[in-house]
């Protein structure tokens, strides 16, 4: 019987054989409102070549779209550009179906295999630019270390110009389409965009350094093939240009302000911050964070130039949520960012210069000292708000022209 | 010796121990290392390291 999943055809000798997951919506805490791919690739070479596997969960998938194009045995070569389980976990098992005579990740790959898997297999290390044969066709490898784990390489397709980036240009975004130019263009820009805030941001200087490696290379790309999301083959170079772009963190003219609040109090103050911001001219986003995601405050930092943070003051310590999403901003280390802390308190009032330490060691210049209030913010009090947003509108105002 | 730490993944160069894969002995001050010399996990150059505080 015909098996319902089949290899679409990419070129000629490029077949996507991977697997499509439409309902993921927590991926390790990035919230992938649009669901997820896993891309592997077979190279029909005179040596067959599978180029990355997916998730464990999504092997038969995957062998199933493999088996629509090649008998699986006839694979002599698996390269695993990233050890990541959503691109390896399928890995020890597709060995064993597909007995190939070669594996190869990077020399970092082996080692991060070795301690993923404990296989009882040779994994083959390879060296940056090198190159292997698969007969008709050669492969290049690029290291590409810390974009985004020590382990991560690209593999390129010297005769077809053809760049398979593991989780370097992609998205997640389920859909049946496979190329980027059937999908619509503000859905690929906002789900790239958030791709690179959550994943990337916080190796942007390499991420920088990599664009110049590739441009050093002097290698003509075709297509890029990320290892989530859709494929590029229209526009191959407006990834690498947006990812420029992204890397240099070019602060805008927009301030987000994230805060939570218990009896409203803070939310008020928010809320005047945000009209002072607005009226000074300031693209400003409000985001509450018992409704706005983590994740998503990433995306909208992306090209903030500003970032102001309340919270309540709860048993001497900042609230739950806030403490949550500063530490996940911390951890991406966006650069370029002015900012404030505020909220309200009932005695003790720590929050505020917790928010004010915590922005100060991600390097954030603080304007003023914060805004502090005791329980609920009179019109004094939301003056105070208005005009901390009215400066921070001026000082993004003179920094971002 | 003090120790440092690479900004872009967190590794801690210690003198006291060196870098063993990289051709750097142990009782290696961080000042002293070439200046092509990259972080073993990362690949991140000197400059992308910070004395290790606290």
């Amino acid at each position: 019987m015909k098996d319902t999943y089949e290899a679409i055809k990419v070129t000629d000798d490029i077949y996507w054989v991977g697997a499509i997951d439409w309902g993921i919506r927590d991926f390790h805490g990035y919230l992938t409102g649009r669901g997820t791919t896993y891309n592997a690739f077979v190279i029909l070479a005179d040596t067959i070549t599978l180029i990355d596997t997916v998730k464990a969960p999504f092997k038969q998938e995957m062998l199933a779209r493999i088996a629509s194009i090649v008998n699986p045995e006839d694979i002599s070569y698996i390269i695993s550009n990233h050890t990541e389980m959503d691109h390896s976990g399928s890995l020890p098992d597709v060995i064993e179906a597909v007995k190939p005579e070669k594996v190869f990740a990077s020399m970092n790959g082996v080692k991060a295999l070795a301690d993923h898997f404990h296989m009882d297999r040779e994994i083959i290390g390879v060296q940056d630019r090198e190159t292997v044969s698969l007969g008709s066709r050669n492969v290049t490898f690029v290291e590409t270390k810390m974009l985004h784990w020590p382990d991560s390489m690209f593999t390129y397709l010297t005769e077809e110009k053809f760049l398979f980036s593991s989780d370097a240009f992609g998205m997640h975004l389920a859909s049946s389409e496979r190329f980027a130019d059937q999908l619509d263009d503000g859905i690929l820009e906002y789900e790239a965009a958030k791709y690179y805030a959550n994943i990337l941001l916080p190796f942007s200087p390499l991420v920088t350094k990599l664009l110049d490696k590739v441009a050093g290379l002097g290698i003509t790309i075709n297509t890029i093939a990320p290892d989530h999301g859709p494929i590029w083959r229209k526009e191959p170079t407006r990834m690498l240009n947006s990812y420029a772009t992204w890397a240099a963190q070019e602060p805008t003219n927009k301030a987000v302000v994230v805060y939570d609040t218990m009896w409203e109090s803070t939310t008020a103050m928010a809320r005047a911050i945000g009209e002072g911001l607005a009226a000074g001219g300031t693209t400003t986003r409000l985001m509450p964070l018992r409704s706005c995601h983590r994740s998503d405050v990433a995306t909208d930092i992306l090209d903030a130039g500003a970032l102001l943070v309340g919270s309540p003051t709860i048993n001497n310590n900042i609230f739950p949520t806030v403490a949550d999403t500063l530490t996940y901003l911390k951890g991406l280390k966006p650069q370029n960012l002015i900012g404030a802390a505020f909220g309200s308190c009932g005695w003790s009032g720590e929050a505020v210069k917790q928010i004010s330490d915590m922005l100060a060691a991600m390097k954030i210049e603080l304007i003023g000292d914060g805004v502090k209030v005791k329980y609920v913010p009179d019109s004094a009090a939301l003056a105070q708000c208005y005009s901390l947003g009215e400066r921070i509108a001026a000082k993004l105002k003179e920094t971002c022209k | 010796m003090k120790k440092y730490v690479c900004l872009v993944c967190g590794y801690v160069y210690d003198p006291a121990v060196g870098d063993p894969d990289g051709g750097i002995a142990a009782g290696t001050p961080f000042e002293d290392l070439p200046d092509d010399w990259v972080c073993p996990v990362c690949g991140a150059s000197k400059d992308q390291f910070e004395e290790e505080t606290g």
